[in-house]
């Protein structure tokens, strides 16, 4: 019981942190709160299923056209909208009032045209649905490969932005976008990589989730709230600190489930997230800074 | 900006606003022409956005366009003098909450000054709109909305119609579904038993307690789940080393198809297994196929009524989408009385709810009346049976089908 | 003169405000109940967050507590009485919260505030399956709209005179200086935590406010009715637009919000999702500053082109 309980966490941890990792790299190093994040998660969702459910192509597959797509609008949607908000920007706060206010327009935009495009049903289809034994655990092969892709792109990304001369760049942007040009960086480049990257992995997200998880046109807040949670929790930018508020979240929620009553694991993964930020008001990996 | 400018702008500001509010007030009083009516206006305010809408956009709206549509292309709503005039319909989106929905139901009611006003979905806003109907004197056909407390409602608010029973109607058929099997040695007689925490789950769970108690079936897990849970693994992993081979879960549709994933993945495949609202739905039967065969749930049809089976062939050629298996047709049916009440008393709000208090209506789940402003002919529990979701409780109820237990094994794709 | 002036036409709109029952319709009171609770909610948001640039998403929270209360105690309580223990556990709750959070800052604040919604809808909820055995709980209570009305009224007018007050007076000024560098603040000798949570305190017992009077019009009260998210966004995106910082600003903000949500859902029902993003978007674009950095900016613009307020340019 204690194993299945702890794979279980891992595995539906992994899911949380998959989501979040993008949203803390564009709110850690683009500096845009991208409150529009969970529905490039569902139209990438929507996107899977329709090359699914209409070309019979497999989600797996599908990956490798839903994510440069996903790359691709997140650079145009920092081009075309954020890029002039960051140049007029006076200060911190001005910027992240206008980057809500925008994101949030953004929000209902990207929903309108699902709601119009697909309807507000419910939509759902299965694949990879499949049960897979881990140390006498039995998991479903979708999940599991979640956590998969949550390790791989937050382990492989890390290791880019502290192994190599340009994550070092990123980084200098998210700790001082004012004096990395000093250093001969191009801020609004970075910026823009990042927020793209980060549309990218929202969209590796939305195509697994839509493997095992109903969503409707309208779901993406859910996800935007929750990836914020997990961003919060792990410290603003930091994508291990993303990856391990994720698992935390994850088994917290399943222990409880298992351990104490399946109506408080809600209550307790917020009442977690409350007292870690009681505990370090800056996350778990997040360096106080203002 | 100094003091004095500050109050300028105060002042200013105060009376603009002032301005704006009095004339936006007063001026939304829409002009109402004393000319000869050429159409019969229908409003309604329904959830398009927001969590409520994934319910609203399968049971009631497609139904309402259905309704428009068929109803214009005969012509238009048939009168008592034998005139017909079409249907001009004004629509809302109530965004998921009550207090848009109570306002938007407030214009339709004083601005549009509509003829008759259609539901929104969901148990609570149908109680939100409550007032509102009975104070305008509109007659209120709640479909989606599930409540023991219907007797009570019609006391207070006469003009209420409430369609889709309670949630003791549909325990007690299960505990009877269930007490028979134990009786034949289908099942041990345990039952592990989820709810959501929500309106619906608490209300179904709170009735079933007591009626299993009552059938001599012993439950022997019972917890709550908050909406929006993903992962049943816990739950499953619990159900299956409880000891009971029947399965029950008063769940939405998210969790419904996830439950049915995760229970295929655990291998967990309990003799009986009743799921929520969602099973009705037609993507349930297409994306479960074969494994659907067996799974009960709330609703059914009769699948030799060869009315509804009209009814539903024309849904989806005109919508676009098959209907589901438990709201949708009696939304309709809800429909098809407004407007025959219509025809019998024409416009008039009181008659057409006296009207339909007490008469006998032809509609597509075959003749229709109330009983204490109740529809009561509604199918407790149904079953999936080769494709098709029927109705297998009650058994007295004419065109039922008959239960099948144990199901089977989950079948590998 | 003008001292007494700005008084008196403050006076005069709330009587005409007053009266609009007596001359509106049905819908126009409704109309009026929704603006007032926005503008209340948003006024009373502002009073703690425009200052101190602390960004809450509590409001639900507070909101949901006390429509919560009164469906809870609707048949035990006498009404007016209702209000009072409504308006006393939101600030047992305020108090508690605002001890605990006030050292986060900035977008951590921001979304513990969320969590902290969330989190007590959570446990209300499972209090109520658990504890109650029901979910979701009946409200008829013989309170007109109009009563309601009345109500919100006087609730917004407080709210404005409280906010009023606090701008001219030795808090605001403390508040002031906390939101532009608390570091100043603390060695001008400014108890921060106390003025801090003396705000956060009387805003979250204002919002409490709000909901228990409006919850009488829902009749059934479940939490994900009376905790609905959607009204913090709301509550915070017409004060930021306004502009939090001044007194006029959530006014300014949740009115024309209000009446351009209530016109888009009902001529565009099926694109309203649409139109208002991008309205949102266009919003951002043309107006940087806020809808009243945009209208001072205009009209200082105004004033400095026109002869006979020389003296105002002077300054």
């Amino acid at each position: 019981m204690l194993v299945a309980a702890l794979l279980s966490g891992l595995v539906l941890g992994g899911t949380y942190a998959l989501v979040a990792m993008g949203l803390t790299l564009q709110y850690g190093i683009s500096r845009i709160m991208n409150l529009a994040y969970g529905e490039m998660i569902i139209a990438a969702a929507f996107l899977a299923y329709v090359m699914f459910s209409g070309l019979g192509l497999n989600p797996v597959a599908g990956l490798l056209i839903a994510v440069p797509a996903g790359f691709a609008l997140g650079y145009a949607v920092y081009g075309v909208m954020m890029s002039p908000l960051v140049k007029r920007a006076r200060d911190k706060a001005s910027l992240e009032i206008d980057s809500i206010l925008a994101t949030f327009g953004l929000l209902f935009v990207m929903q309108g045209v699902m709601l119009v495009a697909f309807g507000a049903n419910f939509t759902s289809y299965s694949y990879l649905n499949d049960p897979v034994t881990i140390f006498g655990t039995t998991l479903a092969a979708n999940r599991v490969l979640a956590l998969v892709m949550a390790v791989v792109f937050g382990g492989g990304l890390y290791l880019l932005l502290t192994r190599t001369l340009w994550g070092t760049a990123l980084r200098a942007v998210a700790v001082n976008p004012a004096a990395a040009p000093l250093v001969g960086i191009d801020v609004n480049r970075a910026a823009r990589l990042a927020f793209a990257i980060g549309g990218g992995l929202a969209a590796a997200g939305g195509v697994v989730i839509s493997m095992y998880q109903t969503f409707t046109a309208t779901t993406g807040v859910v996800f935007t709230m929750k990836a914020l949670i997990v961003v919060i929790m792990g410290g603003v930018g930091n994508l291990i600190g993303a990856l391990s508020a994720g698992l935390i979240l994850g088994l917290v929620e399943t222990f409880v489930a298992t351990y104490v009553d399946p109506g408080l694991t809600l209550a307790a993964t917020y009442g977690i997230f409350l007292a870690v930020l009681l505990w370090r008001p800056a996350g778990l990996f997040g360096r106080v800074a203002r | 900006m100094n003091s004095f400018q500050r109050r300028r702008v105060l002042r200013t500001m105060a009376l603009a606003t002032t301005m704006l509010a009095a004339g936006v007030m007063t001026g939304f009083a829409g002009t109402a022409a004393a000319q000869e009516r050429k159409s019969v206006k229908i409003g309604y305010a329904i959830s398009k956005t927001g969590g409520n809408a994934g319910g609203a956009g399968i049971t009631t709206l497609p139904n309402y366009k259905l309704w428009v549509k068929d109803v214009n292309d005969a012509g238009g709503l048939e009168m008592p003098d034998g005139k017909k005039l079409p249907i001009e319909v004004i629509e809302y989106d109530d965004r998921s909450s009550a207090e848009e929905v109570v306002r938007a139901v407030e214009r339709l009611a004083t601005q549009d000054k509509v003829d008759f006003i259609l539901v929104p979905w969901g148990t609570g806003f149908n109680l939100a709109v409550a007032p509102l109907f009975d104070r305008h004197g509109y007659p209120q056909l709640a479909v989606s909305a599930v409540t023991d407390k219907a007797p009570d409602f019609v006391k207070r608010w006469k003009k209420s119609f409430w369609m889709l029973g309670g949630g003791h109607d549909y325990a007690k058929a299960l505990a009877k579904i269930l007490a028979d099997a134990k009786k034949s040695g289908v099942v041990n007689g345990k039952v592990a038993m989820i709810s959501v925490a929500d309106g619906f789950g608490i209300d179904l769970v709170t009735a079933a307690r007591p009626a299993f108690k009552e059938a001599g079936i012993e439950v022997s897990y019972d917890k709550t789940y908050p909406a929006g849970t993903s992962d049943f693994s816990p739950m499953i992993n619990e159900a299956k080393v409880s000891g009971a081979d029947a399965f029950v879960a008063f769940s939405y549709p998210p969790e419904t198809f996830a439950l049915t994933q995760q229970s295929q993945v655990a291998s967990f495949s309990p003799k009986v297994l009743y799921l929520g609202v969602g099973t009705g739905f037609p993507a349930y039967g297409k994306n479960n196929g074969e494994n659907a065969n067996g799974i009960m749930s709330l609703g059914g049809i009769d699948p030799n009524n060869q009315m509804n089976a009209n009814y539903r062939k024309r849904h989806e050629a005109v919508t676009g989408v098959a209907p589901d298996y438990w709201g949708s047709v009696i939304t309709y049916a809800s429909l098809q009385m407004l407007q025959e009440a219509i025809k019998r008393k024409g416009l008039d709000k009181a008659g057409v709810s006296a009207e339909l208090a007490s008469g006998k209506f032809q509609t597509v789940l075959g003749e229709t009346k109330f009983e204490d402003n109740q529809l009561r002919q509604l199918w407790w529990t149904g079953q999936w049976q080769n494709g098709q979701f029927v109705g297998v409780m009650p058994t007295e109820r004419a065109g039922v089908s008959k239960v099948m237990l144990p199901r089977g094994e989950w079948k590998k794709k | 003169m003008i001292r007494l002036l700005s008084p008196a036409i403050f006076l005069a709109v709330v009587a005409a405000l007053a009266y609009v029952p007596f001359v509106a319709d049905s819908y126009g009171v409704t109309l009026g109940i929704g603006m007032l609770g926005y503008v209340t909610l948003a006024t009373a948001w502002a009073l703690f967050s425009g200052p101190t640039r602390y960004v809450s998403l509590a409001t639900v929270a507070f909101f949901g507590i006390g429509a919560y209360t009164v469906a809870v105690f609707s048949e035990t309580i006498p009404y007016p009485l209702l209000l009072v223990t409504a308006g006393a556990i939101g600030l047992g709750v305020a108090v508690v919260v605002g001890f605990s959070t006030l050292r986060l800052a900035g977008v951590y604040f921001v979304i513990f505030t969320f969590g902290l919604a969330e989190l007590i809808r959570q446990l209300v909820t499972w209090y109520e399956v658990n504890m109650a055995g029901t979910l979701g709980r009946y409200i008829f209570l013989p309170v007109t709209p109009e009563g309601i009305y009345w109500q919100l009224l006087a609730l917004a007018t407080i709210t404005f005179l409280i906010s009023w007050w606090i701008g001219r007076s030795r808090i605001g000024l403390a508040l002031k200086v906390i939101g532009d560098d608390e570091v100043v603040a603390a060695h001008c000798g400014i108890d921060i935590a106390r003025v801090k949570l003396a705000l956060f305190a009387i805003s979250s017992v204002i919002i409490t406010l709000v909901g228990a009077i409006q919850a009488p019009r829902w009749t059934y009260v479940e939490p994900v009715i009376a905790f609905n998210p959607t009204i913090s966004f709301l509550t915070l995106i017409m004060a930021l637009l306004g502009g939090a910082n001044r007194l006029m600003g959530p006014i300014l903000g949740a009115v024309p919000l209000f009446l351009l949500f209530e016109w888009l859902s009902a001529n565009f029902p099926n694109h309203y999702s649409i139109i208002l993003g991008l309205v949102f978007i266009a919003i951002v674009f043309v107006l940087p500053r806020g809808v009243l950095a945009f209208a001072e900016e205009n009209w200082k613009r105004w004033r400095r082109t026109t002869p006979e307020n020389l003296p105002a340019v002077a300054e």
